[in-house]
C-alpha cells in the first residue's frame, strides 16, 4: 500500500470537513495549479481554538493531513497551535511516502494561516 | 459484502489470455533450450521462435525478417528513434520532429537526443487530440532524419492520421516510426497500407506477457543496436531470447488480431454508454476526439476535484482506474498529455482514465457509472475550489 493505515482512515472518514459560516479567521494554502489547495476555519473562543473545519481539493495525503491537522488543534490554545509543524502531522499519520511530504507542509501552512487571519481582523478591529 | 472487483485501466497492462498462458508454459517447463544451441531441444526453441516470428509479421503484413524482439515497447521506442537518429547524423540531418503528446519512452529519448545536438520540433496537438498530416509536411526540412508519431495516445486513446503522415514521410524521404503500443491488437494496423518504416508494440498491451516488445523495422531501413552482445535478432538486440514470452506475445497479438471487429464492436458500444453516463455529472468533459478513438479509452475531467483521491475511492469500491493528475505521477506537473490538448492544470488534475478490453462486461460498466458520480460529488462537497464556483466566487471552466 501506498499509504498507512492511518492516512486511509483519516482520508476516507475525514474530519472537520466544511466549513463555518461565521469563521474568526480563514487560511487558504496551495494552488490549484500545483494541485493541492486547502482552506482552513477557525472559531476562537478566549484564545482557544474552539472549532475548526477544512476544505480541501488533493491527493489522499493533503485530505489526510487536513483532518489529522484540524484534529491536531481542536480544543488547543492559539498559541500552541501555531506550533504545529508538517512533522507532527505526519507522525500523527503514521508516515507519508516521502513525495506527499508537501502535502503536511500544507497543513501546518494553513492552520498558521487561518491563525494569522485572526490576528489580524482582532488588530483591526 | 462483497464488493465487485473492476479492472478498467487496460491501457497500463491486460490480463492475459488463456491461448497465451498455455502457449508459453510449454517454453517454460520441457522446452527449456537456448535457440542458439545446436541440439534439438535449442532447435526446437529456435523453432518457436521463429514461429512466433511469421504470426507477427503475418498480422502486420510484413517480413519475418523485419521483426525484433525487444524487452518492451520502451526499448523498442529507444531503439527506433536512437537508430534513426544515428543513420541521419552519418548524412549530416540533425532535426527530429515528434508531437508533444508522446510516450515518456519517446520524449525523454529525445530529450536525451536534444541535449546530445539535435534539434526537436515537438508538433502541437489540437484541442481534440490528433496532430494533422499537414503539420508534420510544414514541419520537414531537408536536415530532417525522423518523424516520430504515436499510433494512438496512451491516455485520451485518439488515433492519428498515420498513413497520411506516413505518406507525407515518404514523398519527403524522411524516416518514420510510430508508436503503436496502444493500437495493436485493437485496431487494425498495416505497415505497408500505413507507410511506417518502423512500429513499436508491446505484448501487455493485447493480453501478453510483460517485458515482451516488438520493433518492426522495413527492410532497407538502417537499424542500429541499442544493447550489444550475441547474434540474436540477427545481431541486432543481444541477450538470449525470452522464448515463452516470445510465443505467447504471438499468440496474444494473432488472437487480437483476428477477433478485432468481434472486440471493437462490443467495447465500442460499452465505451459509448460509459462516456454518456460519466459525462451526465456535471460540469465534466471527454477529453480527445469521441470518434477517432480507441474502442476501449474512457479519459474525463471532472472540475472541482483532484484525480488521485478520486482513484483511491473508486479502488475502495473495487474499481482500477488511472488519471493525469500530478499526485499520481509524482510530479507537480499533471499529465502532459491534458497540457498539450490545452486543459488548465486544474482541470488537467481531475482526470479520471478508464479503459476497457473484451474482459469487461455490461454488468461492469453500469456498477461505473453508479459509482463514479457519488465518488466525484462526494469529493466536491469538501472541495474548496467547487464551493467558490458554486458560490459564484469563480466560474466554471467546464461548462
Ligand atoms: C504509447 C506507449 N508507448 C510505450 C509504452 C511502454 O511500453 P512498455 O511498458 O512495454 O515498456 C507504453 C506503455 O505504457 C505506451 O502506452
Ligand atoms: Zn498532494
Amino acid at each position: 500500500m501506498l499509504y498507512s493505515e492511518k492516512v486511509m482512515d483519516h482520508f476516507t472518514n475525514p474530519r472537520n470537513v466544511g466549513t463555518i459560516e461565521d469563521a474568526d479567521g480563514i487560511g487558504e494554502v496551495g494552488n490549484a495549479k500545483c494541485g493541492d489547495i486547502m482552506r482552513i476555519y477557525i472559531k476562537v473562543k478566549d484564545e482557544i481554538i474552539d472549532d475548526v473545519k477544512f476544505e480541501t481539493f488533493g491527493c489522499g495525503s493533503a485530505i489526510a493531513s487536513s483532518s489529522m491537522a484540524t484534529e491536531l488543534v481542536k480544543g488547543k490554545p492559539l498559541k500552541e497551535a501555531l506550533k504545529l509543524t508538517n512533522k507532527a502531522v505526519a507522525e500523527a499519520l503514521d508516515g507519508l511516502p516521502q513525495h506527499k511530504l508537501h502535502c503536511s507542509v500544507l497543513a501546518e501552512e494553513a492552520i498558521r494561516a487561518a491563525i494569522n487571519d485572526y490576528y489580524d481582523k482582532k488588530g483591526t478591529e | 459484502m462483497k464488493i465487485m472487483k473492476v479492472y478498467a485501466d487496460n491501457a497500463a497492462t491486460t490480463k492475459m489470455s488463456k491461448a497465451a498462458v498455455d502457449a508459453m508454459l510449454p517454453y517454460l517447463y520441457e522446452l527449456y533450450g537456448n535457440p542458439s544451441s545446436l541440439y534439438s531441444l535449442g532447435q526446437k526453441s529456435a523453432e518457436a521462435l521463429q514461429g512466433a516470428r511469421e504470426r507477427i509479421a503475418v498480422n502486420l503484413n510484413c517480413l519475418p525478417s523485419e521483426i525484433y524482439f525487444t524487452s518492451g515497447g520502451s526499448e523498442a521506442d529507444n531503439q527506433a528513434v536512437r537508430s534513426a537518429a544515428l543513420a541521419g547524423e552519418k548524412k549530416g540531418k540533425n532535426h527530429i520532429i515528434s508531437t508533444a503528446f508522446e510516450h515518456h519512452a519517446v520524449l525523454h529519448t529525445l530529450k536525451k537526443l536534444e541535449e546530445e545536438g539535435f534539434e526537436i520540433t515537438l508538433l502541437d496537438v489540437h484541442e481534440n487530440g490528433i496532430i494533422t498530416s499537414e503539420q508534420v509536411k510544414s514541419a520537414i526540412r531537408p536536415e530532417t532524419c525522423l518523424v516520430t508519431v504515436m499510433y494512438a495516445n496512451n491516455e485520451i486513446g485518439t488515433i492519428q492520421p498515420i498513413a497520411e503522415i506516413g505518406e507525407v514521410c515518404r514523398e519527403q524521404k524522411v524516416t518514420f516510426h510510430t508508436d503503436a503500443v496502444q493500437a495493436a491488437g485493437h485496431i487494425g494496423v498495416d505497415v505497408k497500407r500505413d507507410n511506417v518504416d518502423m512500429l513499436s508494440m508491446s505484448a501487455h498491451k493485447f493480453h501478453g506477457p510483460k517485458g515482451v516488445g516488438v520493433l518492426y523495422v522495413r527492410k532497407g531501413v538502417a537499424l542500429s543496436n541499442l544493447i550489444e552482445g550475441g547474434a540474436q535478432e540477427r545481431g541486432k538486440r543481444g541477450g538470449t531470447e525470452n522464448v515463452a514470452g516470445i510465443v505467447a506475445a504471438s499468440v496474444a497479438f494473432d488472437e487480437s488480431c483476428k477477433n478485432i471487429e468481434q472486440n471493437t464492436a462490443r467495447i465500442l458500444k460499452m465505451r459509448e454508454r460509459l462516456i454518456d453516463g460519466l459525462l451526465s455529472v456535471s460540469h465534466s468533459i471527454l477529453n480527445g476526439d469521441r470518434t477517432s478513438r480507441l474502442p476501449g479509452n474512457v479519459n474525463i475531467c471532472f472540475e472541482g476535484i483532484e484525480g488521485e483521491s478520486l482513484l483511491l475511492l473508486l479502488d475502495a469500491k473495487g474499481i482500477s482506474g488511472s488519471s493525469g493528475s500530478a499526485c499520481t505521477s509524482g510530479s507537480l506537473d499533471p499529465s502532459h498529455v491534458l497540457l498539450a490538448i490545452g486543459r488548465p492544470h486544474e482541470i488537467a488534475h481531475g482526470s479520471l482514465r478508464l479503459t476497457l478490453s473484451e474482459y469487461n462486461t455490461d454488468e461492469e460498466v453500469d456498477y461505473i457509472i453508479k459509482e463514479v458520480p457519488k465518488v466525484v460529488e462526494y469529493l466536491r462537497s469538501m472541495s474548496p475550489i467547487w464551493s467558490d464556483l458554486q458560490e459564484g466566487k469563480k466560474s466554471y471552466v467546464i461548462q
